[in-house]
């Protein structure tokens, strides 16, 4: 395991050196998806919440990055872990919101809770100037190291997004990680054993925001722009998707179902106007043959292979 | 001391009453046999001890401190644990894990969101486990395990959290002659620490269980006292036997 994750990373190390400037844009846009859909994949995965709202997370970090930048001019030191600790800070009010529910009813809340924000995000031109979305933004340069060139910026998103799905990584395998998917199996075997379920529950959910906001980070400077679709249920949608593709509740699972939406995405759309449809047959085929999702599925037919030959 | 108080206590689902006007009194380390024929409200009451349903009306003391409003969770940390009629078990995990868990209920590690989940309390686990004599299948998932096994588990789970109060909701149920032989062993190996309540609903097998038997009929409490009073009682005889 640990010889596989070695070796992926030293591949990912010297990916720019072999590849055009375009994919290594690309590259860094799996990234900041996978730990998008990794902190989906806490709260889906291992606490058994769907949610169709996570994008309220990546675009309120993202926007209080851009207007913290555009009106008040501060440093990025002072605006990443302010919009940070802003974004973190409105999932603690969400979480006590959505979890009067589970199942369908915490789906539908968490949609409802995000398009809230996507709709003051269109309608509040003053401060996020509507559909023209914010524009002129500039990459950080952390220590004196210019961010603008794609390779050293693939190299901060992979740095990030390592270091994210590592502590999401722990998390999982931790005592509280353990208790978060006893949570989701059976929650009521939980109270009687002495756990907050709910307490459980509300903890991860911030937990997960918090990462979706980390993600927002990245996202905003890579585009050095925002607009309010990233708040969309469309982008929520498709993190939710990636998570289910790759496969929910493992850890490679979110990476590879971001680098199937993102490839299929920007790849397919230059070839096919109507991508969509491709990537909704992308998603049919995967839940007919592979309904636990890529990760698990290959693994499963890998073991039917082997134990075959 | 008083383990166990139940003053009044009422439950009804649409006007339809399940426990109606139950009063217990279940003294520290005594075994207490609730039976009665089905529908009789034996695993709602043990819902509402648990706080699984809330009473609508009545109180419930648990070594004398009033647990009627307090979450199901809360009662556990006060010492009381149980086993379910249905068995409730985390399927995918090992029964070392599932025992663990239980474990990891009653502990401040359960917070720890970064380490690892500390080998003490595998060990602790696979004591527990070998306690009712499951230590060779502590590796083995739940879902690969036989019935009578599970119900082990069960058992395995409640005991591992050193409960004051235990309520054991038909362990017996569905088991062959012989698990019914092993698990009775295991029930009978209890210190006497715990004060042990068991739901049965075959009244041959578990009356020589009981120190004092409570027959519970329609929701209310028709019958109470030793194995010979409730055997040589007629309205036990009516509530089994219909005559």
């Amino acid at each position: 395991m640990k010889l596989r994750v070695f070796g992926t990373l030293a591949l990912l190390a010297v990916l720019p050196l072999g590849v055009g400037e375009y994919y290594v844009n690309l590259a860094s846009q799996v990234f900041i998806f996978a730990v998008f859909a990794a902190s989906i994949n806490l709260l889906l995965g291992y606490g058994g919440l769907p949610t169709l709202g996570h994008a309220a997370y990546l675009g309120v970090a993202a926007y209080l990055s851009a207007l913290l930048q555009i009106k008040l001019g501060l440093s990025h030191w002072a605006i990443a872990p302010l919009a940070l600790i802003g974004t973190t800070v409105m999932a603690c009010g969400f979480g006590l919101i959505a979890l009067r529910a589970t199942g369908l009813g915490f789906l539908m809340l968490t949609l409802a809770l995000s398009q809230v924000l996507w709709g003051t995000a269109y309608r509040w031109v003053s401060m996020t100037d509507g559909d023209n979305g914010l524009r002129g933004l500039a990459r950080p340069a952390p220590f004196g190291i210019n961010l603008d060139g794609a390779p050293a910026f693939y190299y901060f998103t992979l740095l990030v997004a390592v270091f994210a799905i590592w502590m999401m990584a722990r998390f999982v395998s931790s005592p509280f990680g353990a208790t978060l998917q006893g949570a989701r199996d059976q929650p009521r075997r939980m109270s009687a054993l002495g756990y907050h379920v709910w307490l459980i529950r509300w903890v991860a959910f911030v937990y997960s925001a918090f990462w979706g906001a980390v993600s927002g980070l990245l996202f905003v400077y890579y585009h050095k722009y925002i607009h309010p679709v990233s708040l969309s249920l469309a982008n929520s949608a498709e993190g939710l998707l990636a998570v289910i593709a790759g496969g929910s509740g493992t850890l490679a699972g979110p990476i590879v179902g971001a680098a199937i939406v993102l490839l299929l995405k920007n790849w397919a759309s230059a070839y096919i106007e109507r991508w969509n449809m491709l990537l909704g047959f992308v998603f049919v085929f995967i839940v007919v043959f592979m309904p636990e999702g890529v990760v698990p599925g290959v693994k499963r037919l890998w073991k039917r292979y082997i134990s075959r030959a | 001391m008083e383990a166990l108080h139940i003053q009044g206590l009422k439950k009804s689902f649409g006007g339809l009453p399940a426990i109606a006007d139950v009063s217990l009194s279940i003294q520290e380390g005594e075994r207490r046999l609730i039976i009665g024929p089905n529908g009789a409200g034996k695993t709602t009451l043990f819902n509402l001890l648990t706080g699984d349903l809330p009473a609508d009306a009545g109180s419930i003391l648990l070594f004398e401190s009033n647990v009627t409003r307090l979450a199901t969770h809360k009662r556990v940390h006060l010492g009381l644990a149980r086993t379910y009629q249905i068995i409730t078990l985390f399927p995918r995990d090992t029964l070392v894990h599932n025992v663990a868990l239980s474990l990891l209920g009653l502990s401040r590690v359960r917070w720890n969101s970064f380490g690892s989940l500390p080998d003490s309390i595998y060990e602790s686990a696979l004591a527990v486990l070998a306690r009712v004599g499951l230590e060779a299948l502590a590796e083995r998932p739940i879902a690969e395990v036989a019935y009578g096994e599970k119900r082990r588990v069960e058992i395995a789970m409640a005991l591992a959290q050193k409960p004051r109060l235990l309520l054991l909701d038909e362990p017996l149920a569905g088991l062959s002659r012989e698990e019914r032989g092993t698990v009775k062993q295991v029930i009978g190996a209890i210190p006497r620490e715990t004060t042990v309540v068991m739901i049965e609903h075959d009244m041959d097998t578990a009356l020589d269980m009981a120190d004092r038997i409570t027959v519970l009929h329609y929701g209310r409490v028709i019958v109470e006292g030793t194995r010979a009073e409730v055997v040589a009682d007629p309205k036990t005889r009516e509530v089994y036997l219909g005559h």
